[in-house]
């Protein structure tokens, strides 16, 4: 099963290659790895999707909480979260389809970005199954580019009582 | 640099110079720590590795840029494996040459990755202090591991003024790799479940390989609590092998006794150990009827190769304090269970006196290993047999490389063991196929008249893929002849050191123990019997119920 992980690290310049080779060496399926700065400048966040059962996903966490850059591992698939990610997909269409297409993209609040004489760059937000549903979507009309940033996720705030 | 490293306590280097650490080499001579000029970079890491299992200390060693730096990876990765405390200090090609395939430049922060608990490249030398203070921190807390520091040449060349040389380790360092307290429930728990059990074994590993007193404490909790107790080959050395509950390592080479208590055991307590596959073979098949605890204090070794029952983490020489002091005034009684492991030793059969058999070669050395012994080995038949044979009288007195299984390991280990410990005698067992991978290091012994008593067990071969050739592959000796070799006598002559020849067994009995306690280095060939072999053996991948040997009851 996918597993989320939040994971903060030191900002330093061995960390992502660090990180990623251990999932190499040790022969982790990683699904993505996603790394930026975060409101402390000496401190990265990495939202990193891999796949295991319990023991494996154990192992995974341990073996990143060893690296000494790693400030803090959480697994945070099973917690209430907000989980995005950006998908940007060209698909073919003429003057025929492009109207059935903006239709489509309408119910997902997806945005038409770009629009050539036979093709158009979609861009969405939204977590795994909105993306999929998408593509999935724009599949019969001939997808010709798919790019995604991976999954971001944070924990929601706690609500009120 | 060198001052940080002075506060840090070293008084000894291992390294060998090049362009890019000229400057740091040049401001030795200021300062008290001793330099040890060895004579390929992967000697001058495995003696630091040699001198740090030997003392305890953290062992330092110097390379260049490039390839200095890379023909160190080697001897990192045998210190991770066997989480031994090591700082390695490389030095760079200047940072304006960063990145540009300049002359003896690596990336060797990235190079080390896989084979440190830590690698840094300094950019400033202002946060030299810094560093050095982590690096000795991170390599000897926790579990300890080799730390690499890079340094680029301007860096050494850069000056700085008012540098605090007095920098502390950084505090998420210290909280992080801080060792998890060991609880009065836990021990409760412990203590209970080795009441409970009809079939308790203890079996212990390289992290409780290191101080006197934590030997004193296992031996109490053995022998109040009347369990049986083995050992892998990292802990060789630790309990006394003539100590009635000793039943001697388990695993791949291990002894019949020591197999048939782990598969039958209702208890496995492990200690410091990592249940590595040459422990475990078919982790399926593993000590299927046993409860297991596991105390080790790297979480991620807890659940990593085999399931356990209770976990703890923690401190191995801690739990055993604890476990010692409650156990008290306890006694136990498993003399039945006990029995029952005695009666599965199957002894394994002498060889022909007038050749030289190994076991019986290495039973003679054994007479000459007292207290004072540092037993080196290499890697191969030699160092297996070292494990089932040769008993040293404590911790810290049996180095090898368990792990990776490093050739080449043994002669620079037992110069950076003596070095370390000038006092003891240091016995290096090694093979002719291991020797001819670091001789270079014999000058070391010329030049320091280091007293080591080299030991080699000459057969020609490279003896222990010839036994796998032998049993697994028709007999198809694969590149692992050796029948060319040097001219062992002249390569001890060109070094200045006295050379002996022992053919067979009485030689071995009338001038191993004289030589043994000479004052200076030996050389010792010892032409052993071309095609012995390891046993008892499990074949890899089998269960540890299927040992193969040459037994006495089969002869």
């Amino acid at each position: 099963m996918k597993h989320k992980l939040a994971v903060t690290v030191e900002n330093t310049p061995g960390v992502l290659s660090r990180v990623s080779g251990l999932f190499s060496r040790r022969g982790y399926n990683i699904d993505s790895l996603v790394v930026s700065d975060t409101e402390d400048p000496t401190v990265s966040r990495m939202t990193i999707v891999v796949r295991g059962d319990e023991v494996t996903i154990e192992q995974v966490t341990k073996q990143l909480h060893k690296l000494i850059d790693v400030i803090k591992v959480n697994d945070i698939t099973h917690e209430d979260i907000v989980e995005r990610q950006l998908l940007m997909i060209r698909v073919s269409c003429d003057h025929e389809t492009r109207g059935e297409i903006k239709t489509l993209m309408d119910i997902f609040h997806a945005r038409i970005i770009d629009v050539g004489r036979r093709s158009m760059i979609i861009e969405a937000t939204g977590d795994d199954d909105k993306i999929d549903a998408i593509i999935k979507t724009l599949r019969p009309f001939g997808v010709q580019e798919i790019v995604k940033t991976g999954v971001s996720a944070l924990v929601r705030s706690p609500k009120e009582k | 640099m060198l001052s940080c490293l002075e506060k840090q306590g070293v008084d000894l280097v291992f390294g060998l110079p090049g362009g890019a650490v000229i400057p740091l080499y040049d401001r030795l001579k200021n300062f008290e720590l001793k330099h040890i000029l060895m004579r390929h970079e992967q000697g001058a890491v495995h003696a630091a590795d040699g001198y740090a299992r030997a003392t305890g200390k953290v062992g330092v060693c110097f390379a260049t840029s490039g390839p200095g730096a890379a023909n160190m990876m080697t001897g990192l990765g045998t210190a991770a494996m066997d989480s031994i405390p090591l700082v390695m200090i490389s030095g760079q090609v200047a940072r304006s040459l960063l990145g540009k395939d300049s002359f003896q430049e690596a990336y060797v922060t990235g190079m080390s990755d896989a084979v440190t608990k830590n690698s840094v490249m300094v950019t400033d030398a202002k946060q030299i202090p810094q560093v050095i203070a982590d690096a000795f921190l991170i390599a000897s807390s926790g579990r300890p591991g080799p730390v690499l520091v890079d340094i680029p040449k301007d860096v050494f060349q850069q000056n700085v003024e008012n540098i605090n040389l007095d920098a502390e380790p950084r505090e998420r360092y210290r909280r992080k790799l801080k060792n998890s307290v060991i609880t009065r429930e836990q021990i409760r728990k412990v203590r209970f479940m080795l009441n409970e059990a009809k079939k308790p074994l203890i079996i212990i590993g390289g992290g409780v390989n290191t101080t006197d007193s934590v030997r004193k404490n296992i031996l109490q909790v053995v022998r109040t609590l009347d369990v049986p107790i083995s050992q892998t080959l990292m802990a060789n050395g630790v309990i006394p092998d003539d100590d009635p509950h000793f039943v001697g390592m388990v695993g791949m080479h291990g002894t019949t006794d020591g197999n048939y208590a782990i598969q039958n055991c209702d208890l496995l307590l492990a200690v410091g150990m990592r249940f590595d596959d040459r422990v475990t073979s078919d982790t399926k098949r593993f000590s299927t009827k046993s409860k297991k605890i596991h105390v080790d204090i790297d979480s991620s070794e807890i659940g990593k190769n085999v399931q356990v029952d209770l976990p703890i983490v923690g401190d191995a020489e801690e739990f055993f304090e604890l476990l010692a002091n409650d156990c008290e005034d306890e006694t136990l009684d498993h003399s039945a269970w006990r029995q029952e492991i005695a009666d599965h030793y199957r002894p394994l059969r002498h060889g022909d006196a007038k050749t030289l058999p190994p076991m019986e070669l290495y039973g003679v050395i054994n007479d000459a290993i007292d207290e004072n012994t540092i037993v080196v080995t290499d890697v191969g038949q030699h160092q297996m047999w070292a494990a089932l044979f040769l008993h040293p009288k404590g911790p810290r007195r049996f180095i090898t490389s368990g792990g990776l299984g490093t050739m080449g390991y043994g002669l620079p280990a037992a110069i950076g063991a003596q070095f370390g410990k000038r006092k003891d005698k240091v016995f290096l067992i090694t093979g002719d196929g291991s020797f001819q991978m670091n001789l270079q290091e014999l000058c070391i012994i010329k030049e320091f008249n280091v007293p080591v008593k080299i030991l080699l067990m000459n057969n020609g071969y490279l003896g222990m893929v010839r036994q796998w050739q032998e049993m697994f592959n028709n007999a198809n000796y694969a590149a692992t002849t050796l029948d060319v070799g040097p001219d062992w006598e002249k390569l001890a002559a060109a070094y200045d050191i006295p050379y002996h020849c022992i053919e067979h067994l009485d030689d071995a009995k009338e001038k191993l123990p004289a030589l043994l306690n000479s004052d200076g280095p030996e050389f010792i060939d010892c032409r052993i019997n071309k095609f012995s072999n390891v046993y008892p053996m499990i074949p890899a991948g089998s269960s540890l119920d299927e040992i193969v040997g040459e037994f006495e009851d089969e002869a």
